[in-house]
């Protein structure tokens, strides 16, 4: 009891949006409500805890918000012509949104519902019911308008496990903490004597293309 | 030929495509003393450029940003599962990743370099022999290539030499000379280089299938265990198992590459001009439809040109192959219905699954160090090297560790055991735990091919160019899901005789159908099938349509079925067996090649 009020009690702090990320970052895409659902979103889906940092420590939100400027985000990669018609989820994506398109409809849609529900945004939830929410947009049992929750909640989680594990030069992965804490060295990218050493983890610690190192 | 069309000044040889195949083509036409023109839909790409270290170590453009592949706005198939639905366009990269550029998908490759296997070169006849006409199941469109090893051999060691392969023979002019795949036929020469060193989980997988009882090998690789200077002099340094080659050019100039290998003595080649940026819509025909004049494409600036030449030879990837010949009315198109035309007939993919296999917590399996082609298979249930008699079920598939270097974004998606969440502390404990102590099999197996799996143009969507989309209609089948599932089950001895703590045996479930959201392999085959036969052929044995003589088609869209092995070898050894009769027969005497 003790313990689940404890975690309930510390994380309510991280989950009003009152824990910014360490580094202050005014973000560029994102508007105060939709930043607000990111930050507590992004710490529900990468906590902190024993086997590492969290996203927030990572910069993950801020990681996302950099790539909503990129082609990117505007579907520049994506085959978008019409018409958009829905088929059977096999034969993936068929919605008309790219990247931006989906947060915006996904966060308004989110809040919406956990106002409905619980009369206040996302990021004041507790995290259990952050939590629940999240479950429940993963299996698609909620729906914002045209868009189906699942289709947000993927297109999040890909991105926050991009920011979390990227080279730091895309603004997340702050410190290598991510590859940190897979022992992933990063762009060391030269095993010519390490290849045939078995078993046993190689001694460097990760590098970035900058040169940054941990 | 469209009227505002700007017209050039003719040449002999047009080449669709500058991957492989069209690199290759390119060089053996100049080499004949042709003129060549050759036309890239994408940019102009070096390693110097695309391959520079460190900007080019990144895997969230790599891998996830596809910064070198297809660009999907402009261009994409449509996909159903079978005829009865309505095919959605392939709008976001994931099941497969065809490449765009200079170099094609060459550029960024992996390297595993195979020559085709005598028995599946000749499927259709060694079934009957040894099983009997009726083996063959009802729908399955199975067919011999046309062309035998013996008629390849000289080709497949070409291509190796070129390639610069790393690998250990078993047999050379009939003798046993090493520890290579005791499957495999006589070679007339060694591989060009010794074979990759094996990494950490190749080893216990190579110590253990042996103990089970296979005949476990080294892939034969086309990333260089050594430094090598290929044939046209070019210089390749050794592999550094970098981790970031599939996907990435490779920045130590040893994984083989159109780039590396061809390119830089084409580029000098007086004869030879290469145009990038250049889409090409069509091949153009005369009066009589049995001549091709030259192609129209659309150039950098977006103007409407026309290249006339005497010989068009398209080396576009196999399915960009296949459409250009039906938008262009080259061939019959095939009638799934009547069973009937050629081009889009006998489309086929490659039937791959992965199991995962969990270690001991104190051992560090370090997958992040890896060569693209690097890594030990066993061939004990490809091809026709085992006995289906009593399996009822036709194909194979080759068993192997093929590390290719697996760096953070793509373990974090991969994720823990099945049934960990897929975010969260739970999935954080359970990903980096098979982060580090994991290693992965894959059964790679083939693909049968279907009367009622094919390829056509698409009744709505378009590209930016407002021509029809391909359309595929795919799914896996009966056949092919027995075939993997009694593969893979091979794969748990072999685990446990690795101690294995834990494993994920990943098979194909029946009803479960093909699913274009993930990543499989870009080893799409058919379409536009090499053999003997024009009824069920869209090429002859040569390479060459039968209904237009002066167009040639290179790439994996001949085989009539798919295969166990990645195709690229052979795809590589039909252009320079293609090259050989063109240039001993064609050049002097142009008409259809008989024989
Ligand atoms: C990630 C990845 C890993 C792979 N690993 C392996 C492996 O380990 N072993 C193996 O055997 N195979 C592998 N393959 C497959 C291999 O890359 C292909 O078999 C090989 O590149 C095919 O060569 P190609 O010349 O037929 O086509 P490509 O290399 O695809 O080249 C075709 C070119 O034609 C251009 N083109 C297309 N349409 C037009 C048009 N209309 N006008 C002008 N140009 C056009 C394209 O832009 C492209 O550059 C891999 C593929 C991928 C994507
Ligand atoms: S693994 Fe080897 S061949 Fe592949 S990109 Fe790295 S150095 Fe090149």
């Amino acid at each position: 009891m003790q313990g689940l009020a404890g975690v309930a009690a510390c994380s309510t702090v991280s989950g009003t949006g009152a824990a910014a990320p360490p580094r202050p970052y005014t973000p560029v895409f994102f508007n105060a409500a939709e930043w607000n659902f990111l930050l507590a979103a992004c710490d529900r889906l990468i906590p902190a805890d024993a086997n590492g940092p969290g996203a927030l420590a990572l910069n993950v939100p801020r990681f996302i918000d950099q790539q909503m400027t990129m082609p990117y985000a505007q579907g520049a990669q994506w085959y978008m012509a019409a018409p958009f018609v829905q088929g059977p989820d096999n034969l993936g994506y068929q919605l008309p949104y790219p990247p931006r398109d989906l947060y915006r409809h996904g966060i308004a849609g989110m809040n919406a519902h956990a106002a409905t529900r619980h009369a206040r945004p996302f990021a004041a939830l507790a995290p259990d019911v952050q939590d629940d929410l999240l479950r429940a947009a993963e299996g698609g049992k909620l729906v914002f308008g045209d868009v189906p929750s699942a289709a947000f909640f993927d297109q999040l989680l890909a991105n926050v496990m991009e920011g979390a594990f990227s080279d730091p030069i895309h603004g997340g992965n702050t410190g290598l903490g991510g590859w940190a804490m897979l022992g992933f060295p990063g762009a060391r990218a030269d095993f010519m004597d390490w290849v045939d050493r078995y078993g046993v983890h190689y001694p460097l610690g990760s590098v970035s293309i900058t040169g940054e190192t941990a | 030929m469209s009227d505002d069309a700007r017209r050039l000044k003719p040449v002999d040889v047009v080449v669709v495509g500058g991957g492989w195949a069209g690199s290759i083509m390119a060089k053996e036409m100049t080499e004949a003393g042709r003129t060549v023109v050759m036309l890239e839909r994408g940019p102009d790409r070096s390693t110097a450029g695309e391959g520079a270290y460190p900007a080019s170590i990144d895997e969230l453009e790599g891998n996830f940003r596809y910064k070198l592949f297809q660009d999907l706005s402009k261009s994409t198939v449509t996909i159903r599962n079978n005829a009865s639905q309505t095919a959605l366009p392939y709008r976001r990269m994931a099941a497969f990743l065809p490449g765009e550029g200079v170099g094609g998908a060459g550029l960024h490759w992996s390297g595993v370099h195979f020559r085709m296997p005598p028995d599946d070169l000749r499927l259709r006849s060694r079934v009957i022999e040894k099983y009997g006409a009726k083996f063959i199941p009802e729908g399955m469109n199975l067919q011999d290539y046309g062309v035998t090893y013996e008629e390849l051999e000289p080709f497949f060691d070409k291509a190796e030499k070129v390639f610069g392969t790393s690998g250990e023979a078993y047999k050379v002019n009939g003798q046993v000379v090493g520890q290579g795949n005791v499957f495999s036929p006589s070679r007339s020469d060694h591989f060009p280089l010794p074979p990759l060193k094996d990494v950490y989980t190749a080893h216990l997988f190579r110590k253990a299938a042996a103990e089970v009882g296979f005949h476990p090998y080294s892939l034969p690789a086309a990333n260089a265990s050594q430094q090598y200077t290929n044939p046209y002099g070019v210089q390749m340094g050794p592999c550094n198992f970098c981790g970031y080659c599939s996907g990435y050019a490779c920045y130590m100039y040893s994984k083989a590459s159109p780039n590396v290998n061809i390119l830089p003595v084409l580029r000098r080649h007086p004869l030879f001009e290469l145009r990038a940026n250049c889409h090409v819509l069509r091949v153009e025909r005369d009066s009589t439809g049995k001549r091709a004049t030259g192609v129209t494409y659309t150039d950098a600036e977006g103007k409407v040109v026309t290249q006339p030449a005497e010989m068009v030879i398209l080396t576009a990837f196999q399915f960009h192959n296949v459409r250009l010949m039906l938008l262009s009315g080259i061939g019959k198109p095939y009638d799934p219905v009547r069973n009937e035309g050629v081009v889009g007939r006998n489309f086929v993919y490659q039937n791959v699954t992965t199991s995962v296999v969990w270690l001991d917590p104190k051992v560090e399996t370090n997958q992040y160090i890896g060569a693209g082609g690097g890594g030990v298979a066993f061939d004990d249930f490809n091809s026709e090297n085992f006995d289906h008699g009593p399996l009822g079920f036709v194909g194979g598939s080759p068993v192997w560790v093929n590390q290719a270097g697996v760096k953070a974004i793509a373990g974090a998606h991969s994720g823990g055991p099945p049934g960990t969440p897929r975010w969260g502390s739970a999935w954080k404990a359970g990903m980096i735990d098979t982060y580090r102590h994991s290693l992965r099999i894959d059964a790679h197996g083939a693909n049968m091919a279907y009367r009622d799996v094919y390829l056509d143009l698409d009744p709505t969507w378009k590209d930016a160019y407002g021509q029809p989309l391909l359309r595929m209609t795919f799914d896996w089948k009966d056949n092919d899901i027995r075939m993997n599932r009694y593969v893979v089950d091979k794969i748990g001895n072999v685990a446990k005789a690795m101690g294995a703590r834990n494993v994920h045996l990943g098979m194909r479930e029946f009803g479960k159908p093909f699913d274009t959201r993930q990543y499989q392999t870009t080893h799409l085959g058919g379409g536009a099938v090499m053999g003997t036969d024009p009824q069920t052929s869209a090429l002859n044995r040569y390479m060459q349509s039968w209904d237009v003589h002066n167009v040639f088609v290179i790439g994996a869209n001949a085989f009539p079925q798919g295969t166990g092995y990645n195709p690229t070898g052979m795809v590589a050894a039909l252009a320079y067996w293609a090259a050989y009769h063109i240039r001993t027969t064609y050049l002097a005497h142009p008409g259809p090649l008989a024989g």
